[in-house]
């Protein structure tokens, strides 16, 4: 807004909170887990839930789910903020990390589409899920993850808006060129860091 | 590419909905329109510079430069007891929009249409309803609205009006009127199979509430045969205000 006068609210006051510098511009916190997404929940069964990798090459990983819960687990304590402006810190879970589902991928891909159980789809650059920055989760606060919540498993990359940690995941694709996801082409920002207040398109 | 920039938004009158919800008119010079069932941002400032913002659905059809959007006022909130209670005619604020491109209607959009709120979820449905009626479209709509008992009910008059080609089905959770044939409770299936379309008509269906109502609804929607591909949701939560 530099150089420009603000509009202000008369008589809006506002509540003023500490959180130090742990809330990006233009959000609030929240205790509760507020639930967002396009359509129905899917339930999907972990008997029938499997994970699966696919490289610019054709080639395919695949996880079941005792395969995928014998990986080395990780439990991140995490601070994530939704495009609709509430944020929750110091979130816990438990899950694999990236590094380990990509460890023995053979890839010089740049860019992630990652899809979901339902059709979801949200893309990234593929760095934004290497060196510990992004999981693929299934316990929430010690406990199974909720399906409204994105259970069995959803992605968890809370550096960007939250609508990126995909729910329901099903499986991520390795692809030279980046292409936009379900939000992506709906309005809303193509790489989405709450830090830059990428919220929509343009911003 | 379109840029969404904050615009000033002055006041230029409300409505009571409820004991706890206003509708809010704003003039914002510059709106680019919108369509049904799209939000906005806004945000306010206080004196000191300090500001917040909040996504709130539009709860009217394009309308040149102005907006309306109804509020309901969250207990102990930041933002939503200044917008119902204290703003007055001539005070702004700054509404940054029309955000989201998936849970909205088209006015030439013919097929039936299936609304399902529960509580404040009704605010971007009734947009559709205005949007419809407004264009003058034949497309066929039913309306079921879950709510906690008829002093809860947003928009109660222009509902009960006739507008032909919506048929509106009231749920009351908690108190009903005396003499109603249905009982309070939460929303059922057979809510459902009367108050919506056979699922052979592939409507398609937008559901609005709190997170545990849309939940339930999405599931007794595909528990009745509709496609998962047809079913919108949108979530409202009381959170954080």
């Amino acid at each position: 807004m530099g150089g420009f006068v603000s509009i202000i609210s008369r008589g809006f006051h506002g509540r003023r909170r500490d959180e130090g510098d742990r809330l990006p511009p233009g959000q609030y916190l929240v205790e509760d887990f507020p639930v967002l997404s396009a359509g129905p929940t899917p339930r999907v069964p972990p008997e029938r839930w499997e994970f699966a990798i696919d490289t610019e090459a054709g080639v395919t990983h695949r996880w079941t789910w005792p395969e995928f819960l014998a990986l080395p687990q990780e439990t991140p304590t995490v601070d994530i903020h939704c495009v609709t402006e509430w944020s929750k810190l110091d979130t816990s879970w438990e899950g694999v990390s990236l590094d380990t589902l990509l460890e023995n991928v053979d890839t010089a891909a740049d860019y992630a589409l990652v899809h979901s159980y339902g059709g979801y789809t949200t893309n990234l650059p593929l760095e934004d899920l290497l060196d510990g920055k992004a999981w693929i989760v299934h316990r929430f606060g010690g406990e199974e993850l909720q399906p409204q919540h994105g259970g069995p498993a959803r992605l968890l990359v809370p550096h960007l808006y939250f609508w990126k940690s995909a729910k329901w995941v099903r499986g991520i694709r390795l692809l030279d060129d980046d292409r936009p996801g379900f939000w992506e082409t709906a309005g809303y920002h193509n790489y989405g860091d709450p830090w830059r207040e990428q919220r929509y398109e343009g911003d | 590419m379109r840029r969404l920039v904050w615009r000033a938004a002055e006041l230029v009158g409300s409505t009571p909905e409820t004991a706890t919800a206003r509708t809010l008119r704003f003039r914002v010079p510059g709106w680019p329109g919108h369509l049904a069932g799209q939000h906005v941002d806004v945000r306010l400032t206080a004196e000191d510079g300090y500001s917040t913002q909040r996504s709130y659905s539009l709860a009217g059809p394009a309308d040149g430069e102005y907006v309306e959007l109804t509020v309901e006022s969250v207990p102990d909130g930041e933002v939503s007891p200044y917008l119902t209670e204290i703003m007055e005619a001539g005070d702004q604020v700054e509404i940054r929009g029309p955000v989201g491109g998936w849970f909205v209607w088209r006015a030439e959009n013919e097929r039936p249409v299936l609304l399902v709120a529960g509580g404040s979820g009704i605010v971007p449905l009734m947009a559709m309803i205005r949007t419809r009626r407004q264009a003058g479209s034949r497309a066929p709509f039913r309306l079921v609205y879950s709510l906690r008992g008829p002093d809860w009910a947003y928009y109660a008059d222009e509902l009960r009006r006739p507008d032909p080609g919506l048929d509106v089905s009231f749920l009351y959770t908690r108190t009903v009127p005396e003499g109603a044939s249905r009982p309070a409770g939460r929303i059922m299936l057979a809510d459902l199979a009367e108050g919506g379309w056979p699922a052979g008509h592939g409507p398609d269906c937008f559901v609005c509430g709190p997170t545990g109502f849309v939940e339930a609804a999405a599931d007794l929607l595909l528990a009745l045969g509709h496609a998962s591909e047809r079913i919108r949701t949108e979530r409202f939560g009381p959170t954080g205000g």
